[in-house]
């Protein structure tokens, strides 16, 4: 079985990759492309570890194909920063201590990306809904509630 | 395994129906892929849909609204139209994984996935919708609750798939909802659910309901004794008590580590009573 020729936009670039048509959109970042900011949890869609957006779309980067995002676009964690800039949700993360063994930490912070996106000013309760899909074993997730607070009050301007 | 996405329905049918019952429809893809990579399914062929743009429509046609069964559950819950008219719907299609999931997952995906604990699935029921199927014999019309016929089951003939769902046309003081218990409040799965719809008359006497039941079953279930115990009352206690009854005695659960028999059967009337007064609540509204 010959594989697939897939070109895709990822980060704002062009990219084209090969894959087996069984191949999850996970396995292509990280094994095709060695893009391994987007982490591995579950592998079942539980634990969002593994989030990236598609087509502008938070998704479970486990729970699609390599061969679904031909012609779509794709954002992962590597094109959070701007540069040696971090993005404030970053820098937050940071500040807070939000992260210790960091697995979650990329999916995390495209989750909060996304949420801040369509909501500037969550309130905690809607953070932690948000987050429901984004398990974190280590920070008991208060700390990461309270930098995505910081930050989005930050990119609000108060 | 072949990969191929087609962009017509008679393309993606033949293809199906060519398969031999090794080929699996790839809508989300939340449930498909974990099936693969659990080896609970190896299909030779997937057969993408969500390239056929007749799938992916959700519009009000003429009073009635059709709803793709490749449009995702986010694209469900963002559709403020939709929202206004089957707000019952949304409140099951909301309860879906997470919003990560409800990115990818889909509505016609949740009902062939044929889970007895699908979210949508009670609301869809009680919503009235029916399932537009395409197959390689041409196009019929099925009730949503003809659908599944047991966990992973379904009465889709080989090459078969449910394109839509068309709902009726809403009732004026009209009003649906769907409640779930699960130990958690998110990313969980339905020990029972119970979606309700129902009419008012000016005064407040139920005209018409429809109540379903899921997770106490093999599949979802229409309660009819529950409807009539709602249709000609103002949902004064008594009736509400007769629906719980009704809802109790249609319940065939399983005894899992989610839930009692005892248990489900119980949460299934107080459900079904809740689901019928935020329902009629919301016919009040208007």
């Amino acid at each position: 079985m010959a594989r697939h020729h897939v070109t895709t936009r990822i980060n704002g670039d062009e990219i084209d990759f090969l894959c087996e048509t069984d191949q999850t959109l996970l396995s292509v970042l990280r094994d095709e492309l060695t893009m391994t900011g987007t982490k591995e949890g579950c592998g079942t869609g539980d634990c969002g570890a593994c989030s990236v957006m598609v087509e502008g779309r938070l998704v479970c980067s486990c729970l699609m194909l390599g061969v679904e995002v031909r012609g779509k676009s794709v954002d992962t964690i590597e094109g959070m920063a701007d540069g040696e800039t971090l993005h404030p949700l970053q820098r937050k993360f940071l500040e807070h201590a939000a992260l210790q063994c960091g697995i979650c930490t990329p999916g995390l912070l495209i989750a909060a990306r996304a949420l801040l996106a369509v909501n500037p000013d969550p309130t905690e309760s809607e953070i932690r809904y948000w987050i429901a899909g984004n398990l974190c074993r280590c920070t008991g997730y208060h700390k990461i509630v309270e930098a995505v607070r910081d930050a989005a009050a930050e990119m609000r301007g108060v | 395994m072949r990969y191929e996405a087609p962009e017509t329905l008679e393309v993606a049918t033949a293809l199906l129906a060519g398969a031999g019952g090794g080929a699996r429809v790839l809508a989300g893809g939340t449930d498909l892929l974990i099936q693969m990579r659990g080896d609970i399914v190896a299909p030779d062929l997937v057969v993408d849909i969500k390239n056929i743009a007749e799938m992916r429509v959700l519009a009000e046609e003429g009073g009635h609204y059709r709803l793709g069964a490749a449009v995702t559950g986010m694209e469900v819950m963002e559709h403020a139209g939709f929202n206004a008219a089957w707000p019952g719907v949304v409140d099951g299609v909301r309860l879906i994984g997470s919003i990560q999931v409800r990115g990818r997952a889909t509505v016609g995906g949740n009902l062939c996935n044929a889970s007895p604990a699908a979210d949508s699935v009670p609301a869809l029921i009680a919503a009235g919708a029916v399932a537009c199927i395409a197959g390689p014999g041409g196009r019929r019309e099925a009730p949503v609750e003809e659908i599944a016929t047991g966990p992973g089951a379904t009465s889709l003939a080989e090459g078969e798939i449910v394109v839509s769902f068309l709902f009726p046309e809403r009732a004026p003081r009209s009003g649906d909802c769907y409640l779930r218990f699960t130990p958690r409040t998110e990313m969980d799965i339905a020990v029972v659910g119970a979606g309700v719809c129902l009419a008012l008359d000016g005064s407040g006497v139920c005209t018409a309901a429809r109540v379903a039941l899921g997770a106490v079953a093999a599949r979802a279930l229409v309660v009819e004794d529950a409807a009539r115990a709602l249709i000609g009352s103002r949902l004064e206690a008594a009736a509400l008590e007769r629906l719980s009854a009704a809802a109790r005695a249609a319940c065939r659960p399983i005894d899992d580590k989610r839930g009692t028999i005892a248990f489900r059967t119980e949460v299934a009337g107080v459900l079904a009573e809740r689901a019928a007064l935020v329902a009629a609540e919301r016919a009040e509204r208007g």
